[in-house]
């Protein structure tokens, strides 16, 4: 019964029936029947960016945000190169996308055509998957296999490339309802057994320690886990990624550990007897040195969807593969039904060595300053927006001020490139913060540098109207490289000054935004206000912060997690 | 692994990528078309060897992986070998050919092509046996490998 319809309204039909409302995109040639079908249509609305790289961060900002898979359209060539370091920034951190690319006709793949790149090669090892749509007939299937490829088990991003004249051909439509892959089955139920082994041995803990990841949050289970810290009374830290998975107001929160952790995240972390990792893949920023990691003797619990995260560069002795929703409401179930209680008195002295460590303050700064600190910043922003903003940062000092100083008390409201450590990832991320949740507060903190890297996208937040809050943390260096370089390099600061800076309240005003200087300590609170006032008008925030200033705690390369720098 | 265009290269780059090792590799289409099966030779601690199996594992064009080493195995080697075969050696490398279970395969008047199946190590010790300085060209496969007994890999 069904009429024949073109690749090119197959794909948009797809993009329906998926329930895509927004997606993110640059045209070009080989996307132009795409483009043409998304003109004839409403439901799917499409937000033009100004460079590639945008668009997939933005859809990047919108997945991450609202648990729905995020979407970019770019053409073939400089298209799909400029969109790899999106796609490799969602990649590392396991969101859920699809990217769909034009590529040129099939009959002229491989013939250097114009705008013709390799598209599923150069992205192979920075997607999850990727396809190359050679037949229209089999359009609608793999679109429905990158959505589903794309969204189960660790997620991360799909790209389908689809020739220029595979979107002319025509076929009848038929959206599968289902797809199975005898390739594809991605555990969702940890093992019973394997979980009652956890349960028994956090049971008889006397120095527990809850580190969890961004899988808290991509599984969507900050409520588990914050029931499970809290039946326990187990101290709780957070990854940069995990930021937000349990609420960091909690008094059983550490912070986040790590590179830049709290003194009493790492301290807990390296001298704890029963670790219990949720989520989360040790990886080199966060445990430092796995050798010195193992000068202390603890037992590790690792629950994850990803086989390969566990036993990968440290060896654990209960892995649970399985989805992080699942398991902790195994885990808390098991928990509840056993009489016996981890024993309270070792419990009570742990905390106290905690305690102990707290009392080190590791996150002081000098807050009388004349010059603006920008730490300061930061927790002027949290209480000015009551920390209930969605804040994207961009990577560098500013990033790690944002999450030490920023008390995410919700999961989703933190986004950032924690793996790649993409610069120019914040503010495109905030625009699809902000189109995902069109009431919400959107900050994005940056640097003078970072934002250089995207700052295109000021004219894409005029057209849509997208009140972001740009809090430019502004100290005329790459403050990170900067630091490493006092540290590590002799204070030769080689390439690190950000000369010739422009004008950023003229250069936000040019592209019909706010702009706003901010010099001294004494006005920075109010113009946080200021800004947060002005509800429908981006407001670039331009705080001149001191330049000296390092982010401490600091483990260094190499280096074991209690071999901390401290202020 | 699922019979399609990408899917070896996705191996390959996986191996690449994470900085394994690929020994060797032998691929084709098996009985169901669809299907092909590969065989991989990488050396490594069992540390590694589990990493690579579980990132093969992720690809999701890989249907099943198992680690011959876990049980009983057959494994063989095609090798074709020209050789320069003048004189008296052309006798001396007919016998070890024999020997070997080999069969020559192609003959001139100045050389041998002798196709060899075996283990790998099998093959290195024909090569060992023959003059160095004989040996012209060799071209192996790389190992296939198979269960012992029953055991067989089922989809």
């Amino acid at each position: 019964m069904s009429v024949e319809l073109t690749g090119a309204e197959i794909t948009i039909r797809c993009l329906q029936e998926e329930g895509v409302q927004c997606i993110f995109g640059y045209p070009g040639g080989a996307v132009l029947f795409i483009y043409d079908e998304l003109f004839k249509q409403d439901k799917v609305r499409h937000i033009l960016v100004r460079h590639e790289q945008a668009a997939v961060h933005a859809a990047d900002g919108y997945a991450r945000s609202s648990d729905k898979v995020g979407v970019a359209l770019v053409t073939s060539g400089p298209g799909v190169t400029n969109a790899v370091t999106g796609i490799a920034t969602a990649y590392m951190d396991s969101i859920p996308m699809v990217v769909i690319s034009g590529q040129v006709p099939t009959s002229a793949i491989g013939l250097d055509a114009f705008q013709e790149v390799d598209t599923v090669g150069i992205t192979r090892p920075c997607v999850k998957h990727n396809f190359l749509v050679k037949d229209v007939t089999e359009l609608a299937l793999t679109i429905k296999k990158a959505f589903y490829i794309a969204s189960t088990g660790r997620p991360g991003p799909v790209l389908v490339d689809i020739p220029k004249d595979v979107t002319q051909q025509k076929t009848k439509f038929v959206y599968p309802e289902k797809v199975s892959m005898r390739s594809y089955n991605p555990v969702v139920k940890g093992h019973v057994r394997q979980i009652k082994k956890a349960a028994e041995l956090i049971l008889s803990a006397k120095r527990p320690m809850i580190y969890a990841g961004g899988g808290v949050i991509l599984s969507n289970a900050s409520t588990q886990l914050t029931e499970l810290a809290k039946i326990l009374n187990f101290p709780c830290t957070n990854t940069l990624m995990g930021l937000g998975g349990f609420p960091a107001t909690n008094e059983q929160s550490l912070g986040m550990l790590g590179m830049h952790g709290t003194y009493e995240a790492n301290m807990a972390m390296q001298y704890c007897d029963v670790l219990v990792a949720i989520g989360a893949r040790f990886d080199d920023r966060v445990i430092g040195n796995p050798k010195h990691f193992f000068n202390e003797n603890r037992k590790i619990i690792h629950i994850d969807i990803d086989p390969s995260s566990i036993s990968k560069r440290v060896k654990v002795d209960i892995p649970i593969v399985g989805d992080v929703l699942d398991v902790l409401s195994e885990l808390i179930k098991l928990l509840k039904a056993e009489k016996k209680k981890p024993d309270q008195g070792a419990l009570n002295e742990w905390w106290k060595q905690i305690d102990l460590w707290r009392e080190r303050d590791c996150l002081r700064y000098e807050r009388d300053s004349q010059i603006i600190k920008p730490q300061m910043v930061i927790e002027k922003l949290f209480q000015v927006t009551k920390g209930d903003a969605f804040i994207t940062s961009d990577v560098g000092q500013h990033q790690m001020w944002a999450a030490q100083f920023y008390k995410f008390d919700k999961p989703r409201r933190w986004i950032n490139s924690g793996g790649l450590g993409t610069m120019g990832f914040g503010m495109p991320a905030a625009m699809g913060v902000q189109l995902a949740n069109p009431k919400g507060k959107v900050a994005c903190i940056t640097g003078e540098a970072s934002i250089q890297m995207c700052i295109q996208e000021l004219s894409t937040c005029k057209q849509y109207k997208l009140p972001l809050k740009i809090i430019n943390l502004n100290n005329r260096y790459m403050g990170m490289v900067r630091q490493w370089q006092e540290f590590f390099h002799g204070n030769r600061y080689a390439e690190s000054y950000m000369d010739a800076l422009p004008d950023f309240v003229k250069l936000a005003e040019s592209y019909g935004h706010v702009g706003m200087k901010i010099e001294q300590p004494k006005d920075v609170e109010a113009a946080l206000k200021e800004a947060f006032k002005m509800k429908d008008r981006l407001v670039f925030m331009d705080f001149i912060t001191d330049q000296t200033e390092n982010v401490f705690p600091m483990v260094p390369g190499g280096k074991g997690l209690s071999e901390m720098i401290l202020v | 692994m699922e019979n399609e265009a990408g899917a070896l290269s996705r191996v390959a780059g996986l191996f690449s990528a994470r900085g394994y090792n690929i020994e060797s590799l032998s691929v084709a289409p098996t009985e169901d078309p669809t299907l092909s099966r590969m065989t991989l030779v990488t050396i490594g601690s069992d540390e590694i060897v589990e990493q690579v199996t579980k990132q093969l594992n992720k690809l999701i064009e890989v249907v099943k992986i198992i680690d011959l080493n876990d049980g009983n195995h057959i494994e063989r080697e095609l090798m074709l070998v020209k050789v320069r075969a003048v004189g008296a050696d052309r006798e001396e490398i007919k016998r070890l050919t024999e020997i070997f279970r080999g069969c020559i395969i192609d003959v001139t008047d100045k050389s041998y092509t002798i196709e060899l199946t075996g283990t790998s190590s099998k093959l290195d010790a024909f090569l060992e046996a023959v003059e160095r300085s004989a040996v012209l060209e060799t071209v192996r496969t790389g190992a296939s490998g198979i269960g012992r007994g029953e055991w067989i890999l089922k989809v």
